[in-house]
């Protein structure tokens, strides 16, 4: 399935747009991980938390556990959000 | 005959000077950057910035290859990781598994790794091993070089010592640190750490058995000395030339220790009472145990941490604590009101010694002479949280 990046993250990627397979969004950042090392610990904490300033969304709606299951065709989009100086 | 003889003289004299060449490394709120010095130490090539946007708390070359780099780095938004270079900064690769906690088991609260903070070089016979300390508290270790990092020891999950470590409340402003991990130079499973807060430990056995170290250090009027967690050990340095001697700048005034005593000495009694013995860095002579040098910082009331009275100055011992001397040739008479953070402060080995800081407005400052003089070599960097300084 098609997953967005944000800009904080495509140095791993370098581009906007990566394609990840799993059944649900903890095997989708595994197979991410996979392929660009090291981008899941940026995003998820050790304990399997989403990180404070990192959202996901599937299909324009926000998710908030890695248990989510994941059809092929659904998009995932992972923001960053932005604060402080 | 005489052509001879010159050539191999001339690159002799070469390798001298090549050797005396002195790189900075500078770690910021926004990044870092490499400084190279020219033989006197009066030119310095910027190499830089390197991880722009970066929080890194700590870059430093393992004196054991002098090539690898590790930065200690995370952005504001992204979880933290450890960057590693192989060519001295020329190419950075990222650690494949940086220091993180174990995960908790199910029902239970477990802690994130929020920055790593302190990096520490193993043993001269043990290339490839690192040491990491972290906010909140936690100590990790490499085998690698840095590429995978592992919990180190129990102390992380020890109750003892999360009870020591108290919450991320309990802490710093920008969160309780692990940091000052020392390893004897003559005995690698000799190992020393502090904890802000949470006292100084002290390992004989590899790290498998820690045992506090607290006798004679200070704590916060009413609070109890015996029990670690209300001791904020700030920065502590082992003498290279004597290393059963080390110094302590503390939250509750600066200290010496000579081993085998367990027992700390207050040494800042005798500096000046209007500046206290307050601070965060301490860096003590290569070559020479007597000689350490403090940067003095506001701790009165609310703790401003600026310079006090708004006048920068280095303090220097050349005799263990007992006199106390101000250096402040060079730097700015009033009105300055940045101050110096604890890993901040650091000396080359080179003779004479050199001196640096970098401060929390973004500069650079460093005399040639053992701390006497002064000059600011860079400015307008983002706010400097660590400078190391090693010779090429």
């Amino acid at each position: 399935m098609k997953v967005l990046i944000p800009g904080a993250l495509r140095s791993y990627t370098e581009q906007g747009e990566a394609e990840a397979s799993g059944a649900t969004l903890a095997a989708v950042l595994a197979d991410l991980d996979r392929q660009y090392a090291g981008i899941r610990f940026r995003m998820i904490d050790e304990q399997d938390r989403i990180r404070r300033h990192i959202r996901i969304f599937v299909n324009g709606a926000q998710v908030r556990e890695l248990s989510q299951p994941l059809a092929p065709s659904d998009e995932v989009v992972i923001v960053q959000a932005l604060s402080g100086g | 005959m005489v052509r001879k003889i010159a050539k191999p003289a001339v690159r002799k004299q070469d390798a001298a000077t090549r050797a005396r060449r002195v790189l900075l490394m500078v770690a910021t709120r926004k990044g870092a950057w490499l400084y190279h010095g020219d033989a006197a130490r009066r030119t310095w090539r910027a190499d830089g910035p390197h991880f722009l946007g970066h929080v890194v708390s700590h870059l430093v070359l393992d004196p054991r290859d002098g090539q690898t780099l590790l930065a200690a780095a995370k952005t504001g938004h992204l979880g933290p990781t450890v960057f590693r270079s192989t060519d001295r900064g020329r190419s950075w690769k990222e650690a494949a598994r940086p220091p993180a906690f174990a995960k908790a088991a199910a029902g239970e609260k477990g802690r994130t790794v929020d920055h790593t903070f302190w990096l520490t070089p193993g043993a001269a016979s043990a290339p490839g091993v690192w040491y990491a300390g972290t906010s909140p508290q936690g100590l990790f270790r490499s085998e690698d070089g840095g590429v995978s990092w592992a919990p180190f020891s129990t102390i992380n999950e020890d109750p003892r010592f999360r009870e020591w470590m108290g919450t991320v409340q309990d802490g710093t402003p920008d969160g309780p640190k692990l940091h000052s991990i020392i390893v004897d130079p003559r005995d690698s499973a000799h190992l020393y750490f502090g904890m802000s807060g949470g006292g100084v430990h002290e390992s004989v056995d590899g790290g498998r058995n820690w045992k506090p170290l607290l006798n004679g250090m200070e704590v916060v009027e009413g609070f109890d000395r015996a029990d670690p967690s209300f001791h904020d050990p700030h920065c502590i340095r082992l003498c290279p030339s004597n290393p059963d001697r080390l110094y302590q700048q503390n939250h509750c005034g600066i200290y010496r220790i000579d081993r085998p005593s367990d027992t700390w000495v207050r040494i800042g009694g005798n500096m000046p009472k209007r500046v206290g013995d307050i601070g965060f860095p301490l860096v003590v002579h290569p070559r020479n145990d007597n000689t350490a040098w403090v940067f003095p910082m506001d701790g009165t009331a609310v703790w401003p941490r600026t310079s006090p009275e708004g006048k920068p100055a280095v303090y220097a011992t050349r005799n263990s604590g007992k006199t106390w001397q101000r250096l402040d040739a060079g730097l700015p008479e009033k009105q300055t009101w940045w101050t110096v953070k604890r890993q901040a402060m650091t000396a080359d080995a080179l003779d004479p010694l050199g001196l640096y800081f970098g401060t929390t407005s973004g500069e650079l400052w460093m005399s040639r002479d053992k701390g006497r003089r002064r000059a600011c070599i860079v400015r307008h960097l983002p706010e400097i949280y660590a400078v190391e300084a090693a010779e090429l």
